[in-house]
């Protein structure tokens, strides 16, 4: 507890030293020193990590929880090269590998969550999909690329339906299926559940059985060498705490 | 260069080496043992085919449609001539996305005039038309801006003693007023061959990403990242080899 105080008085002077000085020296109450716990995050955790994220706030007087949002393999490179980041929640085991790999991880990575597909199709459905073999008919299908996490798993239910699919466009990333079907450029996409649950209204999900052939698992680690390790695995233990499946449930998420 | 200052040196060798280093870090990270299997796969290939194939058609509907705006823009004065002149240069200054976005509310299904299209049996999205229709809204600003540059500085006096010795408007078009600005023409429509090169946000927002029909080469670039850092690193040198030999062109061109 003690090096947590140290080091969070040194943030505190470094992130606020016009303030420091104003105030003569560092805050009196060192609980009340502000730091900065850095979090990267999938893309796809977003809303219950940020929802999350305020909840830590508000048990930890003088915290502040900053997210870096974007793809894993993104989010991993930037910690390969150096970005300040204290966890790392990835949205497949591939790109935590690569962090492991590495030798980044301070604690051993734990799987938090899962995810898994379902066909997203725009408000009314108009070309009439019923199931994943529909979605072989005259109709324009929008997948993820092989390459990403969203795409392998949709490989893979594709084989275990014994289907071929031939879509109009392999996107980059999962949100970007989603604008395609939101937009009503494609008439089906293949997405995440919770990827349907954040649309809302303008996209109707379609569950489909071979979906549980690719479970996609999330697993959450803390970084090494970072600034406020303790911190960061107490955000671990929210996360896969009870009041973290919680949340994660609420938006669409399964249980690890 | 005898009259500038001296330390002017110091600000433009670092904005040279702004530029430089990054090319020069890149070109460092190349695998060369792989370099030739890497930018001759199935998917490279193809990404490079389409890109030559749709810049070069982009930069041809460039000259179509840019050279008669280009005369009209440097050859009638007038208030709302400015206005026309900096609705033009719009997707000059636009992020490239912002481009996307317009275009798909324009030609998507449930564009503005794509709904029409639609009921037609035209379908420009997610099809190779839609890669040239982005490349050229984004690079005919450069053709237009060069060749107007020039228009203007030639001036209007041979077309003026053509027309007096009786030649109609076309043939002093053909055979004054286009021979006068030719260097300019060339430069811009190579410059525009390369902004249609380069095109990235536009392509992906509006026209998907589909090898051998709308994968450009910066978008598979963009999607090696993901998986083979190493093909993506050299798909970007070949880029960059391009792009050099592209501002060889024009340059050789201008002073020419």
């Amino acid at each position: 507890m003690k090096t947590l105080l140290r080091s969070a008085a040194a943030a505190a002077a470094i992130a606020l030293t016009a303030a420091a000085c104003g105030s003569g020296g560092p805050a009196e109450d060192p609980a009340a020193a502000p730091v900065t716990l850095h979090v990267f995050a999938a893309a796809s955790l977003q809303e219950p990590f940020e929802e999350l994220g305020e909840q830590f706030e508000s048990e930890h007087e003088g915290v502040t929880v900053e997210f870096s949002f974007a793809g894993s393999s993104t989010l991993v490179e930037q910690i390969q090269q150096g970005a300040p980041a204290d966890v790392f929640a990835s949205a497949d085991t591939k790109n935590m590998d690569k962090l492991t790999d590495a030798g980044l991880d301070a604690a051993d990575p734990v799987d938090f969550t899962t995810n898994t597909l379902r066909i997203a199709v725009p408000a009314g459905n108009p070309a009439g999909v019923t199931d994943l073999a529909s979605l072989t008919g005259d109709l324009n299908l929008v997948v993820c690329a092989p390459e990403v996490p969203c795409g392998a798993a949709t490989g893979t239910v594709e084989e275990a339906a014994g289907l071929e699919f031939a879509p109009v466009s392999e996107e980059q990333s999962v949100t970007d299926v989603l604008n395609k079907v939101t937009s009503g450029e494609a008439d089906a996409g293949l997405v995440y559940v919770t990827d349907v649950e954040k649309a809302g209204d303008a996209v109707e999900g379609i569950d489909f059985p071979e979906a549980q052939e690719a479970v996609n698992t999330y697993p959450i680690t803390t970084v090494d060498g970072a600034a406020n390790p303790e911190l960061g695995q107490e955000f671990v233990d929210l996360v896969t705490g009870e009041e973290g499946q919680e949340v994660l449930a609420g938006y669409g998420f399964g249980g690890a | 260069m005898r009259t500038l200052p001296r330390w002017i040196l110091l600000p433009a060798g670092l904005g040279a080496l702004l530029v430089v280093l990054p090319l020069a870090a890149m070109a460092l990270r190349v695998e060369w043992s792989d370099f030739w299997a890497l930018i001759t796969s199935e998917s490279s290939l193809a990404a490079l085919r389409l890109s030559l194939q749709t810049s070069l058609t982009s930069a041809a509907a460039c000259v179509l449609l840019g050279v008669p705006m280009a005369l009209l823009l440097a050859r009638t004065d007038g208030r709302g001539m400015s206005l026309v002149r900096s609705l033009v240069l719009i997707p000059l200054v636009l992020p490239p996305v912002v481009g996307g976005i317009a275009l798909l509310y324009t030609f998507g299904r449930q564009g503005l005039l794509g709904r029409h299209l639609e009921v037609l049996g035209v379908q420009i999205a997610f099809s190779t038309t839609a890669v040239v229709l982005a490349q050229t809204f984004v690079a005919l600003p450069f053709l237009v801006l060069s060749l107007e540059g020039a228009l203007r500085t030639a001036g209007t006096r041979y077309e003026r003693a053509a027309a007096s010795l009786g030649a109609r408007p076309s043939r002093v078009l053909t055979h004054v007023t286009l021979p006068l600005v030719l260097p300019a023409l060339l430069s811009g429509t190579v410059l525009s061959f390369a902004r249609a090169l380069g095109e990235f946000g536009a392509t992906i927002t509006f026209a998907g990403s589909l090898q051998g029909t709308t994968r450009t080469l910066p978008l598979e670039i963009y999607l090696q990242r993901e998986s083979d850092p190493e093909a993506a690193v050299a798909l970007s040198f070949v880029l960059m080899l391009v792009a050099v030999a592209v501002i060889a062109l024009a340059h050789r061109r201008r002073s020419a």
